[in-house]
């Protein structure tokens, strides 16, 4: 009794209806991506859904290298968005973070052990900084920060080509891309086959703790809630929501910072070479995927652990699906699909909840016309 | 004298795909819709008008004739796509910002899996070719018929009649003030008649159209017919949306705004034919991130008295007051 209790509290929380909502998005998703694969190649269509399921299972290592970036663009995204934020620039924060990093690797002499760790709080600092201004420019300009950080996306990544172009340490033109770095400066691998899985996967889970810490257990994770709920009442509380705007996009943009940080100080399986970044004029899309992620999680910054684990698992599976012929950028199409059905699964989720509270109203006082607000749902017949 | 022919010929075709994909942000945005998706729709309109070039160039058309075909095709996708923009956001009351990104990053994917699949490349590259080396008559007309009739694109022609006829509809019709309102108070609307959903739909569909037109302008008049899925339109629909910001949300500041940015643009991309900028030896990236420099600048100054529509970005629910 006691069980079927726990389980009925369970189900009625609100961290299960959004984990319902993003299974239903991710089914979704997974259905069109099958549609498109029966369209593309009816044959292999078959293996290649299966490949995409399970393929990442057979990777693993692979898996949880990849997760990382967009675990931290995933919190980057995610944690202003508990501010009612919308950090779109998580691109242009996570360019910015890699340039940092690449600079601190190549331009300081540190012995081992030291180099990386400086590395990558050089990369905090840079996507920091990035994600610092369309703060300030939001809380005393009161400039929208979507289009703000959409514009930083661009200058950043301009600047950093420019800036890695500019440098003849950092760039070998005739290659068109950067050097290598030295191994110093590579976060240390976890020595799985064939992988480039580095001990940044555990700083970056620690990194989602806290911030899940700082959300729920401190005076400033609840001032941010609060102003995400209802930012005249917060204001009218006594929170200062400019400095909460500011610091917020600032924890934000290091987030998304540390993410190109372990991205491009990630050890490669070749001895001798490093992850190299190519100046080529393209938006990252590790910033983009993080908003998927941290959608999918409804924020939640242990939910972002998973749904980047997640997304990264689909991609691997994704890449591995071109065994038969399919282009990864199905699974692209996925993600998106899943992104624009999460959008109105958090819809579908209210109604759902708001027809179940009805019922519950309904059962209590039988016969009584309650005066229940019209709910979203009839609105059509009007 | 030719620097500044040359500038003016080369800026006006920049400014007509920025002009009228943020007037289409406009008449979505007074409606009351946000749309992000822009840059997406954009794309996707740029790709379908770029296909249809691509499927009749063979053929005896006259190449004018293909780039109005090419634009209703452009017009007719940029509408179709736009009505999943609509759906989410008008019906299910989805959140405007989220469901416009992933909008945009459906468009990229989209394009490139059907690109690599059928032409084993990023994109469409076509070969016909709209440029007009002298409009017949008007170009000979002293100093303006070089400056507006000489080395031109038809878009251009096309792109301020659209401004003309956007004006029009949006301040002297039934129909352009009704959605005005449902952008500034959606229940006053309601409350004399007007179907604020209908009212909806149809800015997100106007701007559905614009924004295919100009998509598929922007690939005649930048990328010489050519459309690709990794740099698509470079950000153009979401500049579009700091030009529909910069100018007020009122057609004719728009199209000042978007003069302003297509000349920064033309000049980023035109130093080595300018000795003075040439001179300063100044690295051209660096020009290339000056349009989106100057959007931050102009929007710092003009956002702390900004005149978004009141009720853009939220979903309308009848039953609240």
């Amino acid at each position: 009794m006691q069980v079927k209790n726990k389980i009925a509290k369970l189900t009625k929380s609100k961290g299960y209806s959004s984990f319902t909502a993003a299974l239903l998005a991710i089914f979704i998703g997974l259905i069109i991506g099958y549609i498109i694969m029966l369209i593309a190649s009816p044959a292999n269509s078959l293996s290649g859904i299966a490949m995409v399921l399970v393929g990442g299972a057979s990777r693993l290592g692979d898996v949880f290298y990849f997760a990382t970036p967009i675990l931290m663009t995933g919190l980057a995204v995610g944690f202003a968005f508990k501010m009612g934020m919308f950090n779109i620039g998580a691109s242009g924060q996570y360019t910015m973070g890699m340039f940092f990093a690449l600079y601190a690797g190549f331009m300081w002499d540190l012995p081992a052990g030291i180099h990386w760790i400086v590395c990558v709080l050089a990369g905090m600092i840079g996507g920091l900084l990035w994600g610092l201004i369309p703060g300030i420019l939001k809380a005393i300009l009161n400039v929208n920060e979507v289009i703000t950080s959409i514009m930083f996306n661009y200058i950043g990544m301009y600047l950093v080509d420019m800036l890695i172009q500019g440098n003849a340490t950092m760039y070998i033109s005739s290659k068109t891309r950067t050097d290598y770095l030295p191994s110093t400066a590579q976060i240390t691998s976890l020595g799985v086959q064939n992988s480039n899985v580095n001990l940044s996967i555990f700083i970056a889970v620690a990194f989602a703790i806290i911030l899940f810490i700082v959300l729920n257990k401190t005076t400033f994770g609840y001032e941010l809630k609060a102003t995400g709920f209802n930012k005249n009442a917060s204001t009218y509380a006594g929170m200062n929501g400019k400095r909460n705007i500011i610091l917020t996009m600032a924890i934000a943009g290091a987030m998304a910072g540390l993410g190109g940080a372990f991205a491009i100080l990630a050890p490669s399986t070749i001895p001798g070479s490093s992850m190299t970044y190519e100046p080529i004029n393209v938006i990252a899309a590790n910033g983009f995927n993080g908003i998927a992620v941290a959608l999918l999680a409804n924020s939640n910054p242990l939910g972002i652990i998973f749904s980047s684990i997640f997304v990264s698992y689909i991609q691997r599976g994704g890449t591995l699906a071109s065994l038969f012929g399919y282009k990864p950028e199905i699974i692209d199409i996925v993600i998106a699909v899943i992104i624009y059905f999460s959008a109105f699964a958090l819809f579908m989720k209210t109604v759902v909840a708001e027809v179940l509270k009805r019922r519950k109203t309904e059962k209590a006082s039988t016969g009584i016309n309650s005066d229940q607000p019209l709910s979203a749902t009839e609105k059509e017949d009007v | 004298m030719d620097t500044l022919y040359y500038l003016i010929q080369n800026t006006l075709p920049v400014t007509i795909p920025l002009l009228l994909v943020a007037l289409g942000g406009m008449f979505s945005e007074r409606s009351g819709i946000i749309n992000i998706a822009l840059e997406g729709i954009m794309l996707f309109g740029a790709f379908f008008g770029c296909f249809f070039v691509y499927l009749v160039q063979g053929t005896s058309m006259n190449a004018q004739t293909v780039l109005l075909l090419g634009m209703l095709v452009a017009a007719v996708a940029g509408y179709v796509f736009s009505q999943l923009l609509s759906f989410a956001t008008v019906n299910l009351n989805a959140d405007q910002t989220i469901t416009g990104t992933s909008l945009n990053m459906l468009v990229p994917a989209v394009i490139l899996l059907f690109s690599k699949m059928k032409f084993n490349s990023d994109g469409i590259t076509t070969d016909i070719n709209f440029y007009i080396k002298e409009v017949p008559g008007l170009g000979s007309i002293p100093v303006l018929g070089k400056m507006f009739f000489q080395n031109t694109y038809l878009t251009v022609y096309i792109g301020f009649l659209f401004l003309i006829i956007s004006a029009i509809v949006f301040y002297k019709t039934k129909f352009g003030l009704r959605l005005r309102a449902c952008g500034e108070h959606p229940h006053a609307a309601d409350s004399v008649g007007i179907n604020v959903y209908h009212m909806r739909h149809a800015g997100v569909a106007i701007s559905g159209v614009l924004a295919g037109v100009g998509g598929f302008f922007y690939s005649v008049g930048i990328m010489d017919g050519n459309i690709g899925g990794h740099t698509g339109v470079a950000g153009f629909g979401f500049l579009a949306l700091a030009v529909m910001i910069f100018g007020q949300w009122k057609p004719i500041k728009i199209l000042f705004a978007a003069l302003f940015f297509a000349f920064l643009r033309t000049l980023a991309y035109s130093v080595p034919l300018i000795p003075f900028l040439d001179g300063l030896h100044i690295n051209q990236t660096f020009y290339k991130m000056l349009p989106y420099i100057a959007t931050m600048v102009v929007l710092a100054f003009t956002s702390k008295k900004s005149s978004a529509p009141k009720a853009e970005g939220i979903p309308y629910d009848m039953s609240q007051r």
